[in-house]
């Protein structure tokens, strides 16, 4: 059947299952659009290109399916960009489709042109411009293959404005082939045996947990592995959700900010289980100094990741629930021999030394009477949810403090700008996981820094009556910046004030949503019975005390056994409750 | 260490872009890259020659095979290799020269590609040290012009 670009454009996302997109129109596109308009897909305008691809990610992570965003050629595709260098350090799998100048203008300096292929190169898993009609339907079904299997991530397919135009035969490609790209599934069986023997062996094993976890749906397995072998587990920031931070084997979150006892107990390990992680910088502090005594086992589908940052003694590539599913059935099988007394009593000991330190130094801060402490806000959003809303953040010490203290019992109700770290992820982010998750409570908490970057998108919540409810930590600055300015610039505080602010409340209402400002801690928790769980959305401006600090704080270079632990609290919090089993 | 990657790759726009950046983006400079189709037009053959150790050529080799361009990467070990590069070179020659300039020509089995009233254009195909050598050698003569193709390489067997 012969068809236009723009047919086999629809036709090929109706294939892929492609229910809902994000994005902005533009010259480019347009040939795009006016198929969209009576398309079955569904299209949000988003008010920026950025939150599009934002919301992309937000609904891909709420959801495991591909996120698409599409944008106009020049300005349109460059204001995507922090969005798709976000995805792609995150490995999410993401669709971005831009338009592009007709071909014959390609390189003339034509208006609006600009080389997004070129552009995007570096922060996508791979990109297209597509210069034939007779190649859009291959183009399209190799991108969704692509972002959506291996390592996962964002693929552009750059489309000139005739090539939307023209007709051609339409023949779908039901096949895949690309001979450069052969993702390993499964892990080298023998591999997986010494990694049991391993674990079996170890006397002070803990297992460090990442968003591979996450993308592969590993958790059941993970939550298997840890409990049979007995093996406490911390997760990286990308990881939380993965393992219950309630479970009495969770060491809750490792790394500059993670916990005193994670950060101790990798330290102390004798072996290191890492599953589905990179050794991320925030994550390792100094290197040479990070599980300085562990043997290594390193589970990652990337082979690229391998003897990264870190050498490892054993490594297995592979998709992680893939490689733990085998994992656990010998480990069940070997089990036994190895579980002698000696074993148990040793297991028994390590898990005790864990539980002495989480007594010692669990998350903790002074809570106020007369001042909202920010931790206490994130504390009240998870027992009033239960653990059970899918977060999203902005960068900054709210996003630490969100992290540290909401109790996560859920894959995929996390979702965080880890490795770029971009401020104004927080709402479009709630907003595209919204679209994924309309039956889940979504939170999106933002710092008041944050959330002047991309906060136009309230437009969206209120156009589409998104239930979001957005939480702004106000403390009227820049504050991760501040505190980096107080402990390592001597208190200059440089750039990082924000006390001319807007009313945020006011802001929200200007958008016809309801906006509260809260600046008393007793009425923070009526006003969060009330609302929190409402059905409609609800801005809250929540005034926090300014000057707190994220605590503990490996600070950068160091050990990550040299926290600087900040003032010890007289209120324990949650997650000193938590005793090991 | 001098190293020698050999790439097979999709011979589409953007491949050699893509192969490139990971390089600019670490900050590692390419000595010689040569790039041509090979047998098969939708593939080409490139080898590229780098300074690097151990540990970072392979982290590079498996950034490279990560891509989706790349068919196929090696580092190439000398030993099992044969390497190849051309040299085009002019060369003055003063009258009373010209006949000893032939006949080292003529050692090194250079052929002559070009002459002209003042120069002549040498070819030679050879591994490195024998370009090297060559050079030495026609440095007397006043060197006007050289180009290097830059290496080839190829797995023996
Ligand atoms: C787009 C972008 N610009 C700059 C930064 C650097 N940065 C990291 S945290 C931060 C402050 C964030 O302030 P706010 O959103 O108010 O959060 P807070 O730390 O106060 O909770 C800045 C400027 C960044 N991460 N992203
Ligand atoms: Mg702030």
């Amino acid at each position: 059947m012969r068809m236009k670009g723009t047919e086999i454009f629809i036709e090929c996302l109706r294939r892929e299952g492609v229910s809902v997109v994000f994005g902005h129109p533009g010259g480019a596109i347009l040939p795009i659009y006016d198929r969209l308009y009576d398309a079955e897909i569904r299209h949000i305008l988003m008010r920026h290109e950025q939150a599009a691809a934002h919301a992309a990610d937000g609904y891909a992570r709420a959801s495991g399916r591909v996120g698409v965003a599409m944008a106009t050629s020049g300005p349109g595709a460059t204001n995507l960009v922090t969005g798709i260098a976000s995805a792609f350090m995150d490995s999410v799998p993401m669709v971005i489709f831009t338009g592009q100048v007709p071909s014959t203008l390609i390189g003339t300096d034509a208006f609006q042109e600009a080389d997004v292929v070129g552009i995007t190169r570096p922060c996508t898993k791979h990109n297209y411009l597509v210069l034939r009609t007779e190649e859009l339907a291959r183009t399209i079904r190799e991108a969704f293959y692509l972002a959506r299997t291996g390592r996962p991530g964002p693929v552009l397919v750059d489309l000139p404005k005739d090539i939307q135009l023209s007709e051609c035969e339409f023949v779908y490609p039901e096949e895949v082939r690309l001979r450069g790209y052969r993702p390993i599934l499964d892990g080298d069986p023998e591999a997986i045996r010494q990694a049991v023997v391993a674990i079996l062996e170890a006397k002070r094993p803990v297992i460090y947990a990442g968003g591979g976890v996450i993308a592969s749906e590993g958790a059941v397995e993970l939550q298997r592995l840890a409990e049979m072998a007995r093996v406490p587990v911390a997760t990286t920031l990308m990881g939380l959700g993965g393992f219950p931070t309630e479970h009495p084997l969770s060491l809750a979150m490792l790394g500059m900010h993670g916990s005193w006892y994670a950060n101790m107990a990798v330290s102390r390990c004798d072996l290191l289980i890492a599953i589905g992680v990179r050794f991320d910088d925030r994550v390792t502090g100094k290197l040479a100094a990070f599980a300085p005594e562990a043997r290594k086992i390193h589970i990652d589908i990337d082979p690229a990741e391998i003897n990264k940052n870190v050498r490892v003694d054993i490594p297995i590539v592979g998709d992680v629930r893939r490689v733990l599913s085998v994992l656990n059935a010998e480990l069940e099988a070997r089990l036994r021999e190895f579980r002698t007394m000696t074993w148990e009593a040793e297991r028994r000991a390590w898990l005790e030394q864990i539980a002495e330190w989480k007594r010692a130094y669990p998350f903790c801060y002074d809570f106020d009477e007369r001042v909202i402490k920010p931790q206490w806000v994130i504390e009240e959003i998870a027992r009033i949810t239960q653990g059970e809303a899918i977060l999203t953040t902005d960068v900054g010490q709210h996003q630490m403090w969100a992290a540290q203290y909401y109790r996560f019992k859920h894959p995929r109700t996390w979702i965080t700008s880890g490795g770029l770290g971009a401020m104004g992820f927080g709402l479009p982010a709630a907003i595209g996981a919204w679209f994924a998750r309309p039956d889940r409570p979504i939170i999106a908490i933002c710092g008041d820094g944050s959330f002047q970057m991309t906060m136009q998108e309230l437009a969206v919540v209120a156009e589409h009556r998104i239930p979001l409810k957005i939480v702004i930590i106000n403390n009227a600055y820049l504050g991760m910046v501040r505190q980096w300015q107080e402990i390592f610039y001597n208190g200059r505080y440089s750039a990082s004030d924000l006390r001319v602010s807007p009313d945020y409340a006011k802001i929200a209402e200007a958008y016809g949503l309801r906006g509260y400002t809260v600046r008393r801690p007793e009425e923070l928790t009526d006003l969060f019975e009330q609302e929190l769980l409402a059905s409609e959305p609800v801005l809250f401006d929540v005034h926090v005390a300014a000057e707190e600090n994220v605590y503990p704080m490996v600070p950068p270079g160091a050990a990550i056994t040299e926290m600087i632990v900040g003032p010890m609290a007289s209120k324990r919090m949650a997650h000193s409750k938590a005793s090991m089993g | 260490m001098i190293r020698t990657i050999v790439l097979t790759v999709e011979n589409r726009p953007g491949a050699l872009a893509r192969i490139t950046g990971l390089f600019s983006a670490r900050g590692i400079n390419i000595e010689s890259l040569t790039v041509a189709r090979t047998d098969d037009p939708t593939l080409s053959h490139m080898t590229i020659v780098v300074d690097l150790d151990d540990a970072a050529l392979e982290k590079l080799l498996k950034l490279l095979d990560r891509l989706v361009d790349v068919v196929t990467v090696t580092a190439v070990n000398p030993r099992n290799a044969v390497e190849r590069e051309l040299l085009l070179l002019k060369v003055r020659h003063e009258p009373g020269q010209k006949l000893e300039l032939l006949k080292e020509a003529e050692i090194f089995r250079a052929r002559v590609v070009d002459v002209s009233s003042q120069s002549y254009v040498l070819e030679l195909t050879g591994d490195e040290e024998k370009l090297e050598a060559f050079i030495r050698v026609f440095e007397k003569y006043g060197i006007v012009e050289l180009v290097r193709s830059g290496k080839v390489a190829m797995a023996r067997g």
